[in-house]
């Protein structure tokens, strides 16, 4: 039984191995229930083989997992009498329908042939599948695979959702319906946990993220906090005279006690700041120079940086996306 | 109401976010099925297979009449003296062969569901777990049925005419049917390790193609050499042919049938358990 109170996912040194290769290498992760939780991280950090021990398709080397109370290998029944899991790659039947898909799913959750029928209808419609229900899976583009694999998992709505890089390979449209599904499920009162290469996805969508690299989470939070852990946000400025960069250099670093980088083009430079005051001050500082300012931003630290700061390399953008072959 | 156009092929539907709400809103869950419905569920996913891939039933019509045709008409004159009376000899090896021969779907559907992912979905279901297995069991006895069917009703009408009646047929085609079973858990096996599809067929073609051809299904072993007589004797398939063949004309060949029965019980006491094994422990 899990009491109130404690977590929906706690593992404590999760370790899997393969052959030489530690997949996984000590997890720990503390998830509360409720909301999305994302695991970040870039190809082979191990996101899909935690969410695999994790919903029981493979058993853990070392240490422990417990998911919504039970323990992932001893009550490996009662793991999955709750959860669900969208893999990586769509786990589908190709040649059979989308509807004969979900069908199938919820007879073999206990649904007599024509409840699963009105339920296999009822996720079609609102997953936006109606039109391509009789068509057999194969024809499916890749969003459409995607949100049938998903509508696969809650044919019977499970209390945590596990989500293995949903988006991965999807058209920025396709990539939104899969986004607005997450939100509804949360909204329902299903956690979900969701891995992602993506950092804006993660920005977007999760409340909380543990970041994962080479089998290790090397940061763990909110995505504001793991923003602010990186310090500040960057000053870019631009200036109309490259004469005039160290001078611009010499006031900047006056007025925000900080060091100036200089930029590759010759007329920029750069701060790392934390006040957005002092940028207004050290802004003036340089009229009063005489230094004329053609352009400059404040940004915010974005994810990439927090990665870049945390790993000593930016994520991998490229997609893994291999949609098997009929 | 949307103007907008959601007619081209493979174009996103809109997802509407009431329908999503209703959709995912919370409800009862159905009652937990017991293991007979889910094996029966996996049954009808395997019939379902069939409908929707009847490229693979090509082995369990086509091939069958093929060899019964074949061989009839090209050894019958040689080796009986008349195709006919050749036909009483070889339609129960046909029978024999026909079956044993698609014994090895078993593992190549089982190792495609799990190279696509399928297996890993149905494996995360809160369900009896050998349900998966005992359904891919029952889609078999469709196969194994309708090619049973098939070249017993071909044979009928060229003249085949077993002593032993329908009730010897019948008991025949029950011992086929346990000894593919039986022969089927060596596929599944197969099928949990293999990488391809393909390479298990290869695989099983290695095994099945010595078995059936060097034994006592066409020709009688007294003829071969002394060393292939020795093999063909040994072969179960030949005890297997022997035992269907005596069954089929009214003659019961105990020692055959004893082989025949216990072969396929051997096998999947051996079998099963890896089987169970690898379903649990598969990466
Ligand atoms: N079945 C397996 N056998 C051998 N090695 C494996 C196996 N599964 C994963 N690995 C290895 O374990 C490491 C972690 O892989 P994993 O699939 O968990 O990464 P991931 O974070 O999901 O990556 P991706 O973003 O590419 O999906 C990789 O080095 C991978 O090669
Ligand atoms: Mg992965």
């Amino acid at each position: 039984m899990s009491e109130p109170g404690s977590f929906a996912i706690e593992t404590t040194g999760l370790v899997k191995v393969f052959g030489t290769t530690r997949a996984v290498d000590g997890v720990d992760l503390r998830i509360r229930a409720g909301g999305v939780y994302g695991v970040l991280g870039p190809n082979g950090a191990g996101k899909t083989t935690t969410i695999r021990m994790l919903a029981t398709l493979l058993r853990p080397d070392g240490g422990t997992a417990r998911v919504l109370g039970h323990d992932v290998v001893r009550e490996a029944d009662m793991v999955r009498e709750r959860v669900s899991l969208t893999g990586q790659f769509a786990s589908l039947d190709e040649d059979f329908t989308g509807k004969e898909n979900l069908v199938l799913l919820g007879m073999l959750y206990g649904y007599a042939r024509r409840d699963a029928n009105a339920r296999a209808d009822e996720l079609l419609a609102a997953f936006g599948l109606e039109d391509a229900a009789d068509r057999q899976v194969k024809h499916y583009s890749g969003g459409m695979r995607r949100r049938l694999d998903i509508a696969a998992s809650i044919v019977v709505t499970p209390d945590l959702i596990f989500l293995d890089e949903p988006t991965t390979g999807l058209d920025p449209r396709s990539r939104n319906q899969v986004w607005d599904i997450v939100r509804a499920l949360v909204a329902d009162g299903t956690t979900v946990l969701l891995t992602t290469q993506y950092l804006d996805e993660a920005d977007q969508l999760a409340d909380r993220l543990a970041i994962i690299d080479h089998g290790r989470v090397i940061a763990e939070g909110t995505p504001g906090e793991l923003k602010a852990s990186v310090g500040s946000g960057a000053l870019h400025v631009r200036l109309r005279d490259p004469e005039q960069r160290m001078e611009a250099e010499r006031a900047l670093a006056d007025a925000l006690n900080i060091p100036i980088a200089l930029d590759s083009d010759p007329a920029a430079l750069s701060a790392r700041v934390n006040d957005a005051e002092l940028v207004a001050h050290a802004l003036s500082s340089l009229s009063q120079s005489g230094i004329e300012v053609t352009n400059f931003a404040l940004g915010q630290p974005s994810l990439d940086e927090v990665f870049l700061a945390l790993t000593g390399h930016p994520a991998e953008e490229e997609t893994t996306q291999e949609e098997p072959v009929a | 109401m949307t103007t907008r156009t959601t007619s081209l092929p493979g174009t996103p539907d809109a997802i509407s976010e009431d329908r999503l709400r209703t959709a995912l809103s919370p409800r009862a869950r159905p009652a937990k099925p017991g293991p007979v419905a889910v094996s029966l569920t996996f049954g009808w996913r395997a019939l379902l297979k069939i409908k929707h891939v009847p490229e693979q039933l090509m082995d369990v019509t086509v091939f069958p009449i093929m060899f019964t045709l074949m061989f009839t008409y090209l050894f019958g004159g040689a080796i009986a003296g008349s195709t006919s009376a050749y036909l009483q000899y070889l339609l129960p090896g046909v029978l024999v062969q026909g079956v044993i021969i698609i014994t090895m779907y078993t593992g190549m559907t089982l190792n495609d569901d799990i190279q696509k992912g399928v297996f890993d979905r149905f494996r995360s279901l809160p369900v009896w777990r050998p349900a998966f297995l005992v359904g891919a069991l029952l889609g078999d006895t469709a196969r194994f049925g309708l090619a049973s069917a098939i070249i017993i009703g071909l044979g009928l009408i060229l003249g085949f005419r077993p002593d032993g009646g329908a009730s010897g047929l019948v008991l025949g085609t029950l011992v086929v049917l346990a000894f593919a079973f039986g022969l089927s858990w060596i596929w599944i096996t197969l099928g949990f390790i293999m990488r391809t599809p393909q390479s298990l067929m290869a695989a099983s073609m290695m095994v099945m193609f010595p078995l059936t051809f060097v034994s006592n299904i066409f020709v009688q072993p007294e003829t071969m050499p002394s060393w292939l007589e020795a093999f063909v004797n040994v072969n179960p398939v030949s005890q297997l042919a022997t035992a269907v063949r005596g069954l089929m004309h009214g003659d019961i060949e105990t020692t055959a049938l004893t082989v025949s029965l216990l072969s396929p019980v051997g096998l999947t006491a051996i079998f099963a358990p890896i089987t169970m094994y690898l379903y649990r422990n598969k990466k």
